[in-house]
């Protein structure tokens, strides 16, 4: 009985592979280790409290900047809270849609609306919403600008759609044929069948599309830098506001290196990683126990 | 009796009511699409021509041109997918061919998905600290591009490895009885046979990357001026703007909206493109999921009169 031998060649290729696995890891930890020492020194220097919780923002006043981000995160709190009051519901009835509600191939032609909703860049949006949404919310609302929190809710709502369509048309899809059966041998109606026994079924993979939603919409930046007006102001549905991402994103091209103001942009990209990371392991959460139920 | 086999008018109140709204809720997203898209043509069929496509941009003439951004595009696609494509692949493999340790398999995996959940604006913070200071790239596509792989190997991984699992065990067991080692089997049996998840990986990667703007303006630079792309120090030197970079940089900081909109015209061509594409090539690796899972169906129609 002898052992066939490994050939060099082979464990070398296994080697390599698993550096390529490792990588992936290796990255999560860089980008986790680059993030927080370069967030650190701002926080230090501004001091913890005051940069939560300081409620201005004005980092190129040359005699006194001011470094208190709460206007950012409670802007991008509500502005998540916003796209999911109001990009949910529309999901989550056009997912039923797609599962259950229409005939075969309607859903086949409309599922590529999803997909091509999803593909459509964050930039375009934007431009949309700057030349569509903002004018008309100034219109109808009779406002100075139409820009703001509200424009950015709207745009972020839409953008979260797909994500949110395609994870519960998923989960909707796999509830066992079963139970509807069941519900509608009991003399439920069809609709009461979807949501009261497919929708309590699915529910796991539902909630996992609405923290996906709500990581999308925290960390989108592009499409709301071009709506949201950008003034640091504290959160008001028709004020023009400042989102940690857009807080990033508006000064990173002008800030000089070295200089306290960019310091404070990393800080900021600490956070909202930090909002981030909160965010996935929810989500890993809702989907293991998706998994095991 | 006939009268209670019907349900109560409030119930059916509601259900006309939820299937009201679920239509509506169809025909809602249906509409955005449709509005998106024929606003954005609208805008920018008419500024669009031969010449905006395969010109550079004249200050002197006051004529835009699109064509340095679509070459800084395809650049950055390319050199983005020759740096994640081999990793990404090289991962999937070792997860689903060789590793034995499901911690290990389990932590790659949760890694890839942190990765993928990390919003492109923190990518381009960590693109600015490592690729253009440490590294000493400054703001370059290629820099851009190397940051870009980061966030594209989460898609390639999940893709192939998704593909790797439908090659039927019955072909491994083949090659390694036949005197085959791992790694010969893999590169001859295997992954011939899941090329169309591989492809499919990569076309998803390149429709990020052709939209993905924020890592883009702040790694890779501004200009919409024409490149050097001759000479490999060109390509290592080239620094500009994509196609959805300058789509912003007209909008927002020239407002020349005819430019904009001509650019998202094309951005949003070259997005239906590759979500066709990832359609077509995702059907064929589609077709043998459904066949892995439902192998007796599948023998029991080859089985033919004796099945």
């Amino acid at each position: 009985m002898q052992r066939a031998k490994i050939k060099p060649a082979e464990l070398a290729m296994r080697l390599l592979l698993l550096v390529c696995a490792l990588t992936a890891i290796a990255f999560v930890l860089l980008i986790t280790a680059y993030l927080i020492a370069a967030g650190l020194p701002a926080i230090r220097e501004v001091g913890l409290a005051s940069f939560l919780l300081g409620r201005t923002w004005d980092s190129t006043n040359a005699s006194n900047p001011q470094f208190g981000i709460l206007p950012l995160v409670l802007t991008s709190v509500y502005g998540a809270a916003g796209a999911i009051v109001l990009g949910v519901p529309v999901g989550f009835f056009t997912a039923l849609f797609l599962a259950k509600a229409a005939p075969r191939p309607l859903a086949a032609a409309i599922r590529p609306v999803v997909g091509l909703l999803a593909g459509i860049p964050s930039v375009v949006y934007g431009l949309v919403g700057m030349c569509v949404l903002v004018p008309a919310l100034r219109s109808w609302l009779d406002l100075p600008a139409g820009d703001g929190l509200l424009a950015s809710i709207i745009v972020l709502a839409v953008m979260i759609l797909p994500s949110v369509i395609s994870l519960s048309e998923a989960a909707l899809a796999s509830v066992p044929r079963e139970y509807e059966e069941a519900s509608l041998a009991l003399g439920a109606t069809e609709a009461e069948t979807w949501l009261r026994v497919s929708a309590p079924a699915a529910k796991s993979g539902i909630a996992a599309a609405v923290v996906l939603g709500v990581g999308r919409a925290v960390g989108e930046s592009m499409a709301i830098l071009m709506v949201a007006g950008n003034v640091p102001n504290m959160p008001g549905l028709l004020r023009s506001v400042r989102f940690l991402t857009t807080g990033i994103a508006i000064e990173m091209n002008y800030a000089a290196p070295g200089s306290l103001q960019r310091k404070a942009l990393f800080s900021i990209g600490l956070v909202l990683f930090l909002f981030i990371l909160l965010i996935n392991i929810l989500l890993h959460l809702a989907v293991r126990r998706g998994r095991e139920a | 009796m006939a009268r209670n086999a019907r349900p109560a008018l409030r119930r059916q109140l509601y259900s006309a009511a939820v299937r009201l709204l679920v239509w509506l809720s169809a025909s809602v997203c249906c509409c955005l699409l449709a509005v998106l898209i024929g606003y954005i043509c609208w805008r920018g069929l008419p500024g669009l021509s031969w010449e905006l496509l395969t010109s550079e941009e004249s200050l002197l003439q006051g004529t835009a041109g699109l064509l340095p951004s679509l070459l800084n595009t395809l650049c950055v696609v390319a050199v983005s997918l020759a740096a994640a494509l081999p990793l990404g692949v090289g991962a999937a493999i070792y997860l689903t061919e060789y590793a034995r340790s499901r911690r290990l398999t389990a932590a790659v995996e949760f890694a890839s998905e942190v990765l993928s959940g990390i919003p492109s604006i923190l990518y381009a913070l960590v693109g600015v600290i490592v690729f253009c200071s440490a590294l000493g790239l400054q703001k370059t596509l290629l820099a851009g591009s190397l940051t870009l792989a980061i966030m594209t190997l989460p898609t390639i991984l999940r893709t192939t490895q998704e593909s790797l699992r439908t090659v039927p065990r019955s072909y491994r067991e083949g090659a390694l009885s036949l005197g085959s080692g791992r790694w010969r089997m893999i590169a001859t049996v295997v992954l011939p046979s899941c090329v169309d998840g591989i492809v499919t990986g990569c076309i998803l990667a390149a429709g990020r990357v052709v939209g993905e703007s924020a890592v883009l303006m702040y790694t890779a630079g501004l200009s919409t001026a024409m490149q050097d792309f001759s000479t490999i120090q060109g390509i290592m030197r080239a620094s500009g703007s994509t196609l959805a970079v300058a789509l912003y940089v007209y909008a927002k900081e020239r407002a020349d909206f005819a430019a904009a909109f001509a650019a998202a015209t094309v951005l949003l061509a070259l997005s239906a493109l590759i979500n066709l594409a990832a359609r077509l090539a995702g059907r064929r690796l589609g077709r043998r999921q459904r066949r892995k899972k439902h192998p007796a169906a599948l023998t029991r129609r080859q089985g033919g009169p004796h099945g």
